[in-house]
């Protein structure tokens, strides 16, 4: 049985196949995973807000996108992964009360999705898979022995992107 | 931050009585609906890490049905009531007066009545909450979401995360004589309400 290593809210981890990382219950939060293919090494950070700058200090950097997403690449890096070859997927940020007026709070989700997406951009890393927004929470995981990213929600099961 | 939730025992208990006179309005009110005895635990009053927060309803991938309020006021924050699924299903059956085991799935009728409980389990306890405190808070209308506990939880911890990485929730669960239903009231404050509500009641 391989490795199944689990990431919290606000967290990260990182790892090798033939373990799979996975992430419960995400609403309005990303999960995103980078994996290099040929050294089957990668991670995933599931994050709950955007922006650090718009918020007071915290002591967590993985939850926010621009201070989560550095610190995870550099791990990955650490395992030896190769910054070019690295591919990313991301999923959630749903909104999962849908309220008239929704202020800014409400539509984090997809406020998250942009931020995760401008910051791989920046760093030159391909995004190859997303499935994001709708109403509904998602479970996700990525096996690293193959790079394979599962989505499962409750209304839909589970599918791969 | 970590200084305003620097609460003293005292404040700790008043919270808690605040939670205990709120859920038991609460409670009556439910138990009057549903025509049966609701008992429900001591509240529980802590400061708890954001992300542990799901593990108070069983883990972030227990499916449950949650309703949301927003409370409006001088201490303003939000309320959410979260069912289990088979909770859910079984206080669905309850109030539609359809046998035990009948609903399986939650239509637009079932996801009506879910809101309107909330909406009165929510009065409730913020008309006790304004005669402990003094503090008059309206809720908003509720909205409705039946998945998993991180999920629905998100709604309420996104706003808590803005401002620390910590959450002061004072929650309740109710439980029904036959143990048919079981529920968890949330009061999750904002993080400045909190010192509204402890002025309010004049704890040290």
């Amino acid at each position: 049985m391989p490795e199944l290593i689990r990431v919290g809210m606000a967290d990260y981890k990182v790892g090798k196949s033939p373990a799979t990382l996975i992430s419960y219950g995400l609403g309005s939060c990303i999960g995103v995973s980078l994996y290099d293919p040929q050294l089957k090494v990668g991670g995933l950070l599931h994050i709950m807000l955007p922006d650090s700058t718009q918020a007071r200090a915290s002591d967590n950097p993985a939850k926010f996108a621009d201070t989560g997403l550095p610190l995870m690449l550099a791990d990955v890096l650490k395992l030896g992964a190769v910054k070019t070859r690295l591919v990313a997927k991301l999923a959630g940020g749903a909104q999962m009360f849908a309220f008239q007026n929704a202020t800014d709070v409400m539509r984090v989700g997809s406020r998250n999705a942009e931020a995760v997406k401008k910051i791989l951009q920046a760093n030159g890393i391909k995004i190859i898979a997303e499935d994001t927004g709708g109403t509904y929470g998602r479970t996700v995981s990525i096996d690293l022995t193959n790079g394979s990213y599962k989505v499962k929600t409750i209304d839909k099961g589970e599918k791969e992107i | 931050m970590a200084d305003e939730f620097n609460l003293t025992p005292n404040q700790m208990d008043a919270l808690r009585e605040i939670g205990n006179v709120g859920a038991g309005n609460s409670a009556t009110a439910l138990s009057q609906i549903i025509n049966r005895r609701i008992d429900m635990n001591v509240p529980k009053v802590a400061l708890v890490p954001i992300e542990s927060v799901p593990d108070l309803v069983g883990g972030p991938d227990t499916i449950v049905v949650g309703v949301f309020l927003r409370v409006y006021g001088k201490a303003p924050g939000n309320i959410l009531f979260l069912l289990p699924q088979k909770s859910a299903f079984f206080l669905v059956d309850t109030l539609m007066g359809k046998t035990h085991g009948a609903t399986d799935k939650l239509d637009f009728m079932d996801e009506s009545a879910l809101m309107e409980i909330g909406n009165i389990l929510a009065g409730a306890y913020l008309n006790a909450f304004f005669t402990f405190t003094n503090i008059s808070m309206l809720p908003s209308i509720p909205a409705l979401a039946m998945d998993m506990a991180g999920a629905i939880l998100n709604v309420v911890l996104v706003q808590l995360g803005q401002m620390g990485d910590t959450a002061m929730v004072i929650e309740t669960e109710f439980l029904s004589e036959d143990d048919g239903i079981n529920g968890h009231f949330f009061l999750v404050p904002d993080p400045g309400s909190l010192e509204t509500i402890i002025k309010a009641v004049g704890v040290e």
